[in-house]
This record gives C-alpha cells, sequence and structure tokens, in this order.
C-alpha cells in the first residue's frame, strides 16, 4: 500500500539519527572535503532506492552488481575505495577486503553480521558498522506474525475464501489458539526480548535459552536448547549465527518440540537443519513452521510448499520502508562521522 | 431387642466416613441418571452445523432435531414443534422470531456464539424464554485474530509466502511493507475484546484510542466521542462492538475517507458494521490502505472485487474457530441447557 517517504520519520528512532547526523560539527577542512571524490563501493540493490540515491548524491558510487566480471570493477577502481555498504546478503569477504587496499569502513545495511570478515577487518584496522536496534520491532512483530499466521492458518483461510464459492460449502477447518501457548526463545537479545514482551501480552509463559543466564529477567532459563525444545509449545530462533549456533536446532531438538510443536525461525536460516526441519514437517513430526530464512536464499525447499502448516517468507524481517529508511540514514550517519573523524554511531569494529 | 449383626455391619458401614462418602456417591450417581433421563426427552433444535463436538453431546444427552435434515424446514418443524424445548443457534442462524412463534413450547435459547443479533431478544422476553451466550470464552481467539490480521495486512504476509510458493524469490526480493510497532490502534467497542485487543496491541507499542456508548472510567486510553474523530486519529481502525440497530453501517463513507489512503480498517465484528459497497470501492480506488476482514454483509458471499487487491486479508468467519475454543464454548452451550433444565442457575445468561 501506498506509504510516504516521509512517514519513515516516524520511526522512534529516526529524528534521533537525523539529529545526530545533522549536528555532526565540520571543521573548515572537511567543509572543504570533496565527499563526490570518496569512492563507495555498494554490493548490491537495496530497497528502497533512497540509500542508493544518497550515497551517488554524496560520494562516487560504484555498484558492484553493474560488473558481471567483478575484476572489471575492481582493478581500474580498488584505489578510489574507501568504503564498502553492504547488507545481509553480500557483505565483505576476504576476498573483497584483500582486492581494496584503500578500504577504510564497511557500512553494512544490516543487523547480523555473518557476511562481514571481522577478523580480517581487524587485522586491516577497517572500522565496521552495523544498524543494530531499529529492526528490532519489526523483527518482533514478524515474529508474531508468524507465529498466527501458522497457528490460526490465516493464509490457508484467505486462499480457502479467494476460490469463493468453496465457503459456501462448508467452513474452513478449526485451527490453533495462540494464546496462553509456551513461548520458549533461543537468544534473549533485543528481538528475542521484544518477542517476549509481545507474546506476554498474549498471556503466553516465556522461557529461554542463551549462552549464559540473564541476570535481569524473570523468564525460565533453560540451559540447553532440548530442554528449552522439549517445555514449550512455540519455539522461537532469535540468536545471532555463529559457528557455534549453526544447526542449533538438529534433529533432537525439533524431536524434543513434537508433532504439536511450531518452530518460527527469524534467525538466519543455517540456524536450522533444513533437511531435518523439512522431514520432520512432511513426516508430522513438527506440528508447524513459520520460516523468514533458509539455509540457501533464496532456494527455500519446495517439499514445503503443498503444507498448509508452514508459512515461508522471502527473508522480510525487517523489509518495512520505516524502518529500511532509518537504516540508510544510520549507513549514511555512520559513513559522514568516519570521513569527518567523528566517533562512529553504531561501531562493531 | 437385640438387633440382627448384619444391621449392626451395615449401620457400622454407613455411619463411618466411607460409608458416608459412599452413600453420597451412590446418590450423585442415582440423581445424575435421574437427570440424564429427564434430559434424554427433552427436544432440542440446533438450527445449522456448527460444530461436531456439540452435536454429538447434544445427541447423546438430549433428544436432537437438526433443523438442516429438512429441505421442507416449515413442515419439519409443524410435525416436531410439540416436542421442542430448547434452541441451539449462532452467528449463520439463531432464533428469529418467525421460529419462536413456530415453537410454542420453547423455553430456552442457548446461542453457540458471544453476538445476539440473529436472536430476537423482545420476542423471548416477551414469551418468558430465556436466552444465553458464549461471553469470555472466545475473548483470546478473537483479539488474536485482530491482531493476525492487522500483521497480516500491514506486512503482506499472505503475498509474501505466495511470492515464495511461486518461485518469483528467485527473480527479486519482496517489496517493501509497512510497520506495525508503534501505529496508533482506535477500537470501537471497547468491550471484552476490545480490550483484549488494547492489551495486545500495547506491548506494540502502540497508542490506543477508543468510541463507545460511553467513556470507561477504568481505560487509560484516549476516549473520542465520535467515530469519525477516532478515525481521523488512528491508523488502524479495529470494529469490536455488539450488531445493534445503532451500530449497523457505523464504518460509512465518512469514516472510511477519515481514515484516509494509509488506514487500514480491521473488521472482528459483524459485516454489517461496515457499508460494504462504500468499503469495496475505497479500497479499489485506494482511498483506504488496506483491511483486514472476518466477516461481510452477506457471508458466505464476499465481493469479488476484494480478491485480486494485495491489500487486504479476508478470512471466512474464523474469529473464535480454534479446537479450544469451540470445545469451550459447546461445553457452555450444554452446561447452560443442563442448569435449565435442572432448575439451577444459568451460567450465562442474557435474558
Amino acid at each position: 500500500m501506498p506509504t510516504k517517504r516521509e512517514d519513515a520519520s516516524t520511526h522512534p528512532l529516526a529524528s534521533t539519527i537525523k539529529l545526530v547526523f545533522h549536528c555532526l560539527p565540520q571543521t573548515a577542512s572537511s567543509k572543504k572535503m570533496d565527499s563526490n571524490s570518496i569512492g563507495v563501493l555498494m554490493t548490491c540493490p537495496m530497497s528502497p532506492p533512497y540509500l542508493e540515491q544518497e550515497l551517488d548524491r554524496r560520494y562516487r558510487l560504484l555498484r558492484f552488481w553493474k560488473f558481471p566480471q567483478k575484476t572489471e570493477l575492481l582493478k581500474p577502481h580498488s584505489q578510489e575505495i574507501r568504503a564498502v555498504v553492504g547488507n545481509a546478503t553480500i557483505g565483505a569477504n576476504a576476498e573483497l577486503i584483500d582486492a581494496l587496499p584503500k578500504l577504510e569502513i564497511v557500512s553494512s545495511y544490516s543487523v547480523g553480521l555473518d557476511k562481514i570478515d571481522l577478523a580480517k577487518c581487524k587485522d586491516r584496522g577497517i572500522k565496521v558498522t552495523y544498524t543494530p536496534d531499529l529492526i528490532t520491532d519489526d523483527a518482533a512483530d514478524l515474529g508474531i506474525a508468524l507465529i498466527l499466521a501458522v497457528l490460526r492458518k490465516i493464509r490457508g483461510c484467505d486462499l480457502f475464501v479467494r476460490r469463493g464459492p468453496v465457503w459456501k460449502n462448508g467452513d474452513f477447518q478449526l485451527t490453533s489458539k495462540f494464546t496462553g501457548k509456551s513461548v520458549g526463545i533461543i537468544g534473549l537479545g533485543r528481538i528475542g526480548t521484544a518477542i517476549a514482551k509481545r507474546a506476554e501480552a498474549f498471556d503466553c509463559p516465556i522461557s529461554y535459552y542463551s549462552r549464559s543466564e540473564k541476570a535481569d529477567t524473570n523468564y525460565k532459563y533453560y540451559p540447553s536448547v532440548i530442554d528449552l525444545a522439549s517445555n514449550c509449545q512455540i519455539l522461537v530462533v532469535t540468536c545471532s549465527l555463529t559457528p557455534e549456533t549453526r544447526h542449533i536446532i538438529n534433529r533432537e531438538v525439533i524431536d524434543a518440540l513434537g508433532p504439536k510443536g511450531v518452530l518460527i525461525n527469524i534467525g538466519r536460516g543455517p540456524h536450522v537443519d533444513e533437511a531435518e526441519l523439512v522431514s520432520a514437517l512432511v513426516e508430522g513430526r513438527l506440528g508447524g513452521a513459520g520460516l523468514d530464512v533458509f539455509e540457501n536464499e533464496p532456494e527455500a525447499p519446495e517439499e514445503l510448499f503443498g503444507l498448509d502448516n508452514v508459512v515461508l517468507l522471502p527473508h522480510v524481517g525487517s523489509g518495512t520502508i520505516e524502518t529500511r529508511t532509518a537504516m540508510a540514514d544510520l549507513v549514511l550517519g555512520n559513513l559522514e562521522a568516519h570521513f569527518l573523524n567523528k566517533p562512529l554511531l553504531t561501531p562493531v569494529v | 431387642m437385640r438387633w440382627p449383626s448384619f444391621f449392626h455391619r451395615r449401620r457400622r458401614k454407613f455411619s463411618s466416613p466411607q460409608g458416608r462418602n459412599q452413600n453420597l456417591h451412590r446418590a450423585l450417581r442415582i440423581l445424575s441418571v435421574v437427570s440424564s433421563k429427564l434430559m434424554e426427552n427433552k427436544g432440542v433444535l440446533m438450527t445449522c452445523p456448527m460444530s461436531s463436538y456439540l452435536e454429538e453431546q447434544l445427541q447423546k444427552r438430549f433428544r436432537l432435531l437438526k433443523l438442516w435434515d429438512s429441505q421442507m424446514k416449515a413442515d419439519f418443524l409443524k410435525q416436531n414443534s410439540q416436542l421442542i424445548s430448547a434452541v441451539v443457534g449462532n452467528t449463520v442462524l439463531g432464533a428469529d422470531s418467525e421460529l419462536i412463534d413456530s415453537l410454542p413450547n420453547l423455553e430456552i435459547v442457548s446461542s453457540n456464539s458471544v453476538g445476539l443479533d440473529k436472536i430476537d431478544l423482545v420476542k423471548c422476553k416477551e414469551r418468558g424464554i430465556r436466552v444465553t451466550n458464549t461471553p469470555d470464552v472466545l475473548t483470546d481467539d478473537v483479539a488474536d485474530l485482530a491482531i493476525g490480521l492487522a500483521l497480516a495486512t500491514l506486512r503482506k504476509i499472505s503475498v509474501a509466502d505466495g511470492f515464495l510458493r511461486n518461485g518469483l524469490w528467485k527473480n527479486s526480493d519482496f517489496g517493501l511493507t509497512t510497520k506495525f510497532s508503534g501505529k496508533s490502534v482506535g477500537i470501537l467497542g471497547l468491550g471484552r475484546i476490545g480490550s483484549a485487543i488494547a492489551k495486545r496491541a500495547k506491548a506494540f507499542g502502540c497508542p490506543i484510542g477508543y468510541h463507545s456508548r460511553s467513556r470507561k472510567p477504568n481505560a487509560n486510553y484516549k476516549y473520542y466521542s465520535s467515530v469519525i474523530d477516532l478515525a481521523a486519529n488512528c491508523q488502524i481502525l479495529v470494529v469490536a462492538c455488539a450488531l445493534t440497530d445503532e451500530t449497523r453501517h457505523i464504518v460509512n463513507r465518512e469514516v472510511i475517507d477519515a481514515l484516509g489512503p494509509e488506514g487500514i480498517l480491521i473488521n472482528i465484528g459483524r459485516g454489517p458494521h461496515v457499508d460494504e459497497p462504500e468499503l469495496v470501492s475505497a479500497l479499489v480506488e485506494g482511498r483506504l490502505g488496506g483491511a483486514g476482514l472476518d466477516v461481510y454483509e452477506n457471508e458466505p458471499e464476499i465481493p469479488e472485487k476484494l480478491f485480486q487487491l494485495q491489500n487486504v486479508v479476508l478470512l471466512s468467519h474464523v474469529g473464535s474457530d480454534t479446537v479450544a475454543t469451540c470445545k469451550a464454548m459447546a461445553d457452555l452451550v450444554l452446561a447452560n441447557l443442563e442448569a435449565h433444565f435442572l432448575g439451577k442457575p444459568l451460567l450465562t445468561p442474557v435474558v
């Protein structure tokens, strides 16, 4: 539906970001700095077009995706590129970083950092920034949306209705209640906490698994994912992706969740052993799943397409115009702070 | 006189605590059998298929007559009218004036719904017919669905799922949608369901406003004295009031215009709450941002112009259609009928 560009500024943090951004004191030399000569490499197209437009306006923007042969871009321009703007799809891996000798900063249009070689950045003294907090609400909203959509079969019912005459011959099937179901959260960070807050309003008892127990929370802690899965009806994956959390949802966890359990993944595809998940769903050993991420995006397992107890989304976790615009402002704000030698707004490294 | 020893044994047995307990259980069993026998003969008319569990239980406990068993309803009623002491109806088919008039021995209408718009309450009151409904047990489900509809509409959940299943993700990303958290929510009718919706929406950081026949002293939400004011001051308008003559078409052209091209309407009330042709043209012409609808003016008919729109979510009146709630509603219907026939206070009387 139409959403005005101006509406993005209603994001709660957007006005803060804009204020910080525009209040950054400028030195005489930086005022004279010709930012249009600073080479910034954008790794892939990103929505909304606002980010690309602003980067193009302020810097010498090079678009990686316009060059089918990457060396065509890198060879002539590698000395110019001082910044990379990447995202959750294409970040800055070792190969790219090695090809850019003048790289000073990677400003990621994402909160996840798994596509950036952080160790290499640290070695080279390359700064890294990201966009935390901004996507928290959207990701948490999506977690709840997926739960409701799976349990109440919203898409299935909508299709049932749009087929027209079908409703005249009989009602849609009974579904499963959400209120009061126990919710287990893997990873009680910003997004996990936001999901817990929302689920509590539906009277859901909340429990969690995390690397360590959190002192400032009343939710029940389980020291293992299997224990958590055995003691909840809806398991939500919201932790960050690291080598330790890869396939944290495996066969044993899926079995512990069981034929009435529902898995919600708004983390990363590799959090889940996808092959095991698919067979559990197809065989009825798992009650349902709401998935926004997959192991090999944009591929999604076709065996799931015929199931009505799953909801499959194309990685739209933070895909609202309000949030993406605020994220874009944060990327731009971090780049500007860096080139003006000011403190970065949201540094990682 | 010496009593026979067997008498002493029986006296000891019945006067002990265990004996008294056994006595009590025996008495209850006898009472239960007598009650069951009494109720088995009570004719209960079910107006339409609504719950297989409810139908089974009514069959088991009463003399069940199903109105849809016969093509010639008038004849069916004529033949069985004397038998029928109770009607079990719902939001599809209740107990209107004509039905009530045809049942001279009708004592109670136990509705498998919270809404009472399909029951002629005035006639029931005149005839001394009791009426019960199923409040509270379905509040959570309906409130959950309202939030589910708002999220599904704003974040285009169904559309995005279809995008993926139809293989379109391989060629491009799905488009951007619009955020739910923080949007202002206006609730029409702050009863049980409206309050439950407000509680949930608050957890998403949504400021809440409402319109009701009168201000609620215990509500911390902003009150608007007219529906138009409410619509002009919120981004998501939720219809959650009862359907009465006054609330029919309460969402009309003016309210829709006040909500505007970025506003969303969520209807989990009744279809007739909304002027449907006005709603359809507003959506088709882009004068309203989107809608999540569980109810329609002429169910199961739904305006086909809505089928092509991606900014609407259309459900088939499933507000309380979960396994758990359907059973809870059915149990309440049965409990009210039993209470009535056993001369006990009704659990959830309306009249």
